[in-house]
């Protein structure tokens, strides 16, 4: 399988605290990676470093096979941020911030892009909004426009980070089945950024945790089974994780 | 004095067609820059275009061929400060608008005798607007919707969400740049109609009227752009009727034309 991402010793500092350490790890086309930790472990830190929106104290990025310094394939990836910082006052559409999804994609046609952006909103059950102001949805529906906009692009990569935040658990299972889909049909890698190690179980096939260090990087089957993660975590909370991990049980409709 | 009356005098054309193009640039830049919080950047670079008209008084150049570059550069300088120099871009405008005016009342306390000019560039002077001015606005009109039509995606990207935008791919500092000069253009053009104490609310009521109301982004610039036209060819017919300054009146038309968008919004929802 080919190699989406290679990461070699990144560390990244802010305020000269070092937030990610000599952290290396390979991600392979069609991998559904959980990318979990406590607060401030660098979670949001790392995957900005990979979108390139933080500089590199450290270390060597590649997407794609390109390294990221000289990266030009960003038709590829798609990222949903932790928070969108939207402007209250800002007059777009749902179906204008869907279609700006492909920015930098002068050469998918207008209609073309709303035909795909309204495909999308019907996937998300989100149909009746298309006219409405992205300002006035609810922060739940909100999160669905962005995944929509996200999508849109028909990503390699998609880079999701504490998507499910402010969704309620109702849609919160259509969002995660939805993503499984993309990944099994599509063979779109994910890699999703969450504080809820438990609940990411139940769709990422690996999980990837992060604490400044890479503590651990594989599959919730060996994280669950493996006694170095148990001196670790503690024989409890691990216990707890693995307890909800049912892999590749996600409904997908 | 009827708005057709305008045309019987070619001034008067000329003001209405400067005034016009203007307003144009103003209603879509202005758009962009309330959008961003960045609303004053128009009373920072009119306050360095100040210091221009002072400085090309000083020497005897025509004051826009010195305030054009200055405004220009100054807006490179707010936009590196704001990005290198840990300073938010409301402080960088206010660094470089407080060194205008203050590089402008030095200069012309240096050279005493051209205070009643420079005078007539803090409120502006629409009516004595010149052809090769027009020439210039027309060229930075189509500029600036050739590029706003061909970046039209990547801008609202980086207007809605620039940090999503840069991970995109959106070349977000160009983007930025080119937005820069065509403000600065804007307000060194737009200072000699509406003064260095106006310009800047050329630039933010039609946008916050605009806002008002609007159902989408498209929406917002065109009626942006409208709200600043009506604000002109109003503002210079109050002016010519009850004979005011043209700058002041146009800028009082936008403020009654926010105060209707924003009474008319209020009530509809």
């Amino acid at each position: 399988m080919s190699l989406i991402v290679r990461v070699e010793n990144l560390c990244v500092v802010y305020n000269e605290v070092p937030v990610v350490e000599g952290v290396s790890f390979t991600v392979s086309a069609g991998d559904y990676i959980g990318l979990a930790g406590p607060n401030g472990a660098g979670k949001s830190s790392l995957v900005k470093a990979l979108l390139g929106l933080t500089p590199l104290n450290g270390g060597k990025i590649e997407l794609f096979g390109q390294e990221l310094k000289s990266f030009s394939q960003w038709a590829k990836i798609a990222y949903l941020p932790q928070k969108h910082q939207h402007n209250l006052l800002f007059p777009a559409s749902v179906l204008e911030v869907v279609v700006s999804g492909l920015a930098g994609m002068p050469h998918i046609p207008a209609e073309t892009a709303k035909e795909r952006a309204r495909q999308l909103l019907q996937d998300l059950d989100m149909t009746e909004t298309e006219s409405k102001l992205f300002s006035r949805l609810s922060g739940g529906q909100q999160q669905r426009v962005l995944l929509a906009r996200a999508l849109i692009r028909e990503p390699q990569l998609l880079i999701l980070d504490e998507p499910t935040t402010a969704l309620d658990p109702q849609v919160r299972e259509k969002f995660f089945a939805l993503l499984s889909k993309i990944n099994q049909e599509k063979g779109t890698t994910i890699i999703m950024v969450t504080h809820d190690t438990a609940d990411i179980g139940r769709y990422a096939r690996s999980l990837f945790y992060l604490d400044a260090k890479l503590i651990f990087f594989g599959p919730f089957a060996d994280f669950c089974h493996s006694q170095a993660m148990e001196s670790y975590f503690g024989d409890f909370a691990q216990h707890l994780i693995c307890h909800q991990h049912a892999p590749h049980s996600a409904p997908l409709s | 004095m009827e708005f057709l009356d305008f045309f019987q005098y070619s001034f008067l054309v000329r003001a209405l067609i400067a005034g016009s193009l203007i307003a144009v640039l103003a209603g879509v830049l202005g758009v962009f820059l309330v959008l961003r919080k960045l609303s004053l950047i128009g009373d920072g670079l009119a306050h360095v275009s100040f210091g221009g008209v002072a400085l090309g008084l000083l020497f005897g150049v025509y004051p826009f061929y010195v305030s054009l570059p200055l405004t220009l550069l100054a807006s490179f300088f707010i936009f590196k400060l704001s990005q290198r120099a840990r300073i938010y871009g409301d402080a960088a405008i206010g660094i470089v608008s407080a060194v205008g005016v203050a590089g402008g009342v030095v200069v012309a306390s240096l050279a005493k005798g051209f205070n009643v000019d420079l005078f007539s560039y803090l409120f502006g002077s629409l009516l004595a607007v010149k052809s090769s001015e027009i020439y210039f606005l027309v060229l930075l009109v189509l500029l600036t919707l050739a590029f706003l039509v061909y970046y039209y995606r990547p801008l609202f990207a980086l207007a809605f969400d620039e940090v999503s935008a840069r991970a995109m791919g959106v070349k977000v500092a160009w983007l930025n740049s080119v937005l820069l000069v065509l403000s600065a253009l804007t307000v060194a053009v737009a200072v000699k109609a509406v003064g260095v104490m106006l310009v800047s609310a050329l630039l933010i009521l039609p946008a916050a009227a605009a806002l008002q109301g609007a159902k989408n982004f498209r929406w917002a610039l065109a009626s942006a752009a409208l709200f600043a036209l009506a604000a002109v060819w109003l503002g210079l017919l109050a002016a010519l009727n009850f004979n005011l300054p043209a700058g002041a009146s146009i800028v009082l038309a936008g403020f009654f034309l926010f105060l209707g968008a924003y009474t008319y919004s209020h009530f509809r929802s």
